[in-house]
């Protein structure tokens, strides 16, 4: 296994009484990349990451995190691994710095706590009850428990949802500067934009298999997909046509009304659509 | 296959290695368990409060002599003692336990570097903390308000350590086993608050025991609580009390035996059955 990957999984099977959650799945993360796990419910995408994160054992396959069996956790191992699970974990009676201090304690090259709590813009509510917090905030103070012990690599599973639009930009910074400081971090989301937004590259599982993994933009071949043009015939109607050379089709149609043509949009199909179509939705 | 360097984590000059040793690490947890217990009103009003009113009620209303010499209050502090050392023990743990595992509090721990025997330390040591606590506060109130003769003799104050210790050990193990039957944060009340209630009744706290139905003095010595009392019995009141005992006398050694028994099921039923996930995380 090269240094330079962060995880290595090789036709990892688990089943579930007679359902196969993850049938075969292959995968490989670089270190220091930010990785995507698409998929619907149901699709294998929490096992796959439990069984990445030791949690759960899996039926067969070959599987290195950090060149460790997760299978077999070590305690040093858990200390390079840092955790955001999709629950929040609440510790009703405790003040978010008592929460992240103690935290911090289990690890031998840990953050300042403060600072941890700062970054994740908790610093206004480090003296309050963590069950004062709002959903929002509950989701950061998760944020700050699974970067204190300083992670070589973190996981976070479905880590904005119920954020805010401005929440969910702030937290978007937050992990760019984690990632630019060099932290491999495997995601698994359910917007495409968040995927869009922070990956390098994008996995999307169906079925229990990684269907593809390609940049955001590249994914399902999106940046040679046919371009969309549609326009307002005259008698008021909406015609559209599918072009891979949308610009030649929309100067044809301006000479066609000898100047601007009525209702003209010109689309790609967003990652969501490619998404959907990969999926089986479309 | 495309691969995205980025610098590498950067070493860390500034914050050394702060993690505590292992004695640290659990002297941490158990001040971190500590303080949750005295924040949680209703587990502080639960756990020392009930064996404190029982004793105001019950020991003003009995004032007679249940043999010669013997106030029933002399009686009831050992029942009431047996009964506290078991509510901080296994009531506690068998209550929050469930609670915590459903919040998903221990879940997140086991995703640290913590050893998990730390975990179970903290919960030793909040047990054994609030256990004092408790006998201290029962014997103080007993001796204050209803002339309670505390031991005189070593030997006495011995018997009256090792059948605490050995009580509590029992009643914690069997607390972190029980722990494991509730499948929600609620229903751990529902399981361990009615075995609680009728292992009371049956063992000799509020009624002597030798008044009760023979097939009830049986069924309560299958039971460590029944034991815990017989064995305070024999601190408290004088030795010739112990002749009224079922066996003729206060049966130390079978005390021993039995507490010890217990231990060992409830060590082995916590080694197979403890969960640190709720059942639907699998």
């Amino acid at each position: 296994m090269s240094d330079d990957v962060a995880i290595r999984v090789r036709g990892l099977r688990k089943t579930y009484g007679d359902s196969l959650a993850v049938a075969g799945l292959d995968l490989d993360v670089h270190r220091g990349e930010v990785f995507a796990l698409l998929g619907p419910n149901g699709a294998g995408k929490t096992t796959t990451v439990e069984i990445l994160e030791g949690y759960r054992q899996r039926d067969a396959g070959e599987v290195r995190v950090l060149d460790v069996d997760p299978a077999h956790p070590t305690r040093d191992w858990r200390g390079r691994v840092g955790i955001v699970f999709q629950g929040t974990g609440e510790f009703d009676e405790l003040s978010v710095a008592e929460v992240v201090h103690h935290f911090a304690g289990f690890y031998a090259d840990a953050d300042d706590p403060d600072k941890v709590i700062e970054r994740v813009g908790l610093t206004a509510k480090a003296r309050a009850r963590t069950h004062t917090l709002s959903g929002g905030q509950k989701r950061r103070l998760d944020v700050a428990l699974g970067i204190v012990g300083r992670p070589e690599l973190l996981f976070l599973d479905e880590p904005t949802t119920g954020f805010d639009p401005e929440a969910r930009r702030e937290f978007w910074e937050l992990i760019r500067d984690l990632a630019a400081a060099g932290t491999t971090i495997v995601l698994t989301t359910h917007y495409l934009d968040e995927a869009e937004a922070l990956a390098d590259r994008v996995g999307v599982i169906s079925g229990g298999r990684l269907i593809e993994v390609a940049a955001p933009n590249r994914l399902g071949n999106r940046q040679e997909a046919l371009a969309t043009v549609s326009w307002r015939t005259p008698d008021g109607t909406l015609d559209s046509a599918q072009s891979a050379t949308p610009t030649a089709l929309v100067a044809d149609l301006a000479a066609r009304f000898g100047g601007e043509v009525p209702g003209l949009t010109v689309t790609r199909p967003t990652l969501e659509d490619i998404y959907l179509t990969m999926i089986g939705h479309r | 296959m495309t691969t995205t360097t980025k610098p590498a984590p950067p070493v860390s000059a500034a914050a050394p290695a702060r993690r505590s040793g292992p004695t640290g690490l659990a002297l941490r947890q158990g001040r971190l368990e500590i303080r949750q217990f005295l924040r949680s009103r209703e587990s502080v009003v639960f756990t020392l409060g009930f064996p404190l009113i029982m004793v105001l009620i019950f020991a003003s209303i009995f004032d007679e002599e249940i043999a010669p010499g013997v106030s029933y209050t002399q009686y009831f502090i050992t029942g009431m003692i047996a009964t506290g050392l078991m509510t901080v023990s296994f009531q506690n743990l068998g209550i929050w336990i469930p609670i915590e595992r459903d919040r998903g509090v221990l879940k997140r721990y086991r995703g640290t570097p913590m050893p998990k025997w730390v975990w179970f330390a903290g919960k030793v040591i909040m047990v054994l903390v609030t256990g004092v606590v408790m006998t201290a506060l029962l014997l103080a109130v007993s001796v204050t308000l209803f002339d309670l003769e505390l031991p005189t003799t070593t030997t006495a104050w011995l018997t009256f350590g090792w059948v605490s210790a050995l009580g509590v050990t029992a009643c914690t193990l069997c607390g972190i086993a029980i722990s494991s039957l509730a499948r929600t944060a609620r229903s751990g009340s529902a399981v361990v608050t009615p075995v609680a209630l009728v292992l009371q009744f049956i063992s000799g706290v509020f009624f002597v025991f030798t008044n009760l139905p023979s097939w009830m003095q049986q069924v309560a010595a299958l039971f460590p609580l029944k034991w815990m009392c017989q064995g305070l019995r024999a601190v408290f009141l004088p030795e010739s009390f112990g002749a009224d005992e079922p066996g003729g006398s206060f049966e130390l050694t079978r005390v021993a035996v039995v507490l010890g028994v217990w231990c060992v099921i409830g060590l082995v039923l916590c080694l197979t059955t403890f969960r640190w996930t709720t059942r639907r995380d699998g």
